[in-house]
């Protein structure tokens, strides 16, 4: 049992012109049939228009341990925010 | 349930205050309901007994489309028929979305097929029993996907995100399975005198080892206790049990048929019904692998895996000679 499929990670553009999103992964001997797989597992009931597939192996990830260092910076940035300014009502629709 | 002999390494349960500060953060996200993600530290039982608990339930999945099965090429009707090879088809879904959290968790796919087939790991009692009429497809529909409902509903809500996530899809395509399976029950119940008796037959056969799908009566059911704090399990199995047997009578009685149990009575001070004692012989002989189909559905798997090896193979052979292909031509 030496010889597994690799994994692939598989994501579905749903109906409403939305960006791909995750739906989760399977295992196929290619591109191709990982394609043809994902139909199968992930788009039985119209959940998608367009498919992709990436090899496990290719996605590099954020490491949980840096959760801090990466995100937290933008906490203390609430100007970022639309609603950080108070503007008049006055002045109408901005 | 799906996963009915989930043993936890559990010695009993720590308070915070026990816990290395590693832990403690752990409980302390679970307690917050904040998910745990594959690659987050996690206490070594949690990851233990969520393979052990995922993988039952991918196998069970997976084993569960035998019994249905059956009854494919012999399906009355061509809608029937087509009904059918769809809701089998989600519960093979079910299994590759389950397996892929368990991966998550660092055991391989081939790792949990190995379990199986050896008899190592567990699946569904319940799959154990044979399908002989066609209203044990309506009966498995309404009373097994509904049992699984009951159960797999709450888990969605699990502190583990990939299984979450999983119960999730899941459940979105469990109600479809229940209503196919008591759309039969009614047809069948409407139906000659003949039908309706196929139709109490089948509820006769498969209201017991239904309720045994719950797994254990909660004092006999040691493990729960650790795996209800990491959240992993969110009901007790006598709670779902119970729900089970409320919402199901009736259903039975709108069909006119009469479940199997003397013993069965409202009881209006506990607003649910008493219900007699099941047989957890029978259960325990099923699990140690004495039921009526257990070597006839690890034997169908066991020729699945091997007189599909071929095919396997071809195709990574196939996909490395490609590949190398490619690479020389660049
Ligand atoms: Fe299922
Ligand atoms: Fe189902």
């Amino acid at each position: 049992m030496s010889n597994e499929w690799p994994l692939w990670e598989v994501f579905i553009r749903g109906q409403h012109g939305l960006s791909h999103r995750h739906v989760g992964s399977l295992h196929a001997p290619d591109a191709e049939m990982a394609v043809n797989n994902a139909r199968d597992v992930y788009t039985r009931r119209n959940e998608g228009v367009s498919i992709w597939v990436v090899p496990a192996n290719e996605i590099t990830a954020s490491a949980p341990g840096e959760k801090g260092p990466l995100f937290e910076p933008a906490n203390s940035k609430v100007y970022r925010h639309p609603t950080f300014f108070n503007i008049p009502k006055e002045v109408g629709q901005m | 349930m799906y996963a009915q002999e989930v043993k936890s390494t559990g010695k009993g349960l720590k308070t915070l205050e026990e816990m290395d500060p590693e832990e403690r953060a752990f409980q302390e996200k679970i307690d917050a309901n904040i998910k745990i993600e594959p690659k987050e530290w996690m206490p070594e039982g949690y990851r233990k007994t969520l393979i052990r608990q995922i993988s039952q339930h991918a196998h069970s999945e997976i084993v569960g489309q035998l019994p249905e099965g059956n009854w494919i090429t012999r399906a009355p009707t061509l809608d029937r028929k087509a009904i059918l090879l769809a809701k089998v088809q989600d519960e093979a879904g079910h299994g590759l979305y389950l397996y892929c959290a368990a991966e998550t968790l660092g055991i391989s796919r081939d790792q949990m097929t190995e379990q199986l087939l050896s008899g190592k790991a567990k699946y569904s009692s319940i799959f154990n029993y044979p399908t002989l009429t066609w209203a044990d497809i309506g009966a498995i529909g309404w009373l097994v996907d509904g049992a699984a409902i009951m159960n797999q509903v709450p888990i969605q809500r699990c502190s583990f995100g990939p299984y979450s996530r999983a119960m999730i899809r899941v459940c979105k395509e469990e109600s479809f399975h229940q209503r196919q399976g008591y759309d039969i029950m009614m047809v069948l119940a409407k139906g000659t005198p003949e039908q309706k008796e196929m139709a109490q037959d089948a509820l006769n056969r498969w209201w017991w080892p239904s309720l045994m799908m719950f797994g254990p009566p909660d004092a006999e059911s040691v493990h729960s206790v650790q795996s209800m704090a990491w959240k992993i399990k969110m009901n007790t199995n006598d709670e779902l049990r119970q729900k089970f047997v409320d919402q199901t009578v009736p259903q039975a009685e709108y069909l006119g048929l009469k479940v199997p149990d003397d013993d069965l009575k409202w009881n209006e001070e506990k607003d649910g019904y008493d219900f007699g004692e099941i047989d957890w012989g029978e259960f325990y002989e099923i699990l140690k692998g004495n039921g009526p189909c257990n070597k006839e559905r690890l034997g169908a798997r066991q020729k699945a895996w091997s007189d599909g090896e071929w095919f396997r193979e071809g195709l990574m052979a196939y996909s490395k000679k490609r590949k190398a292909r490619k690479v020389a031509a660049e």
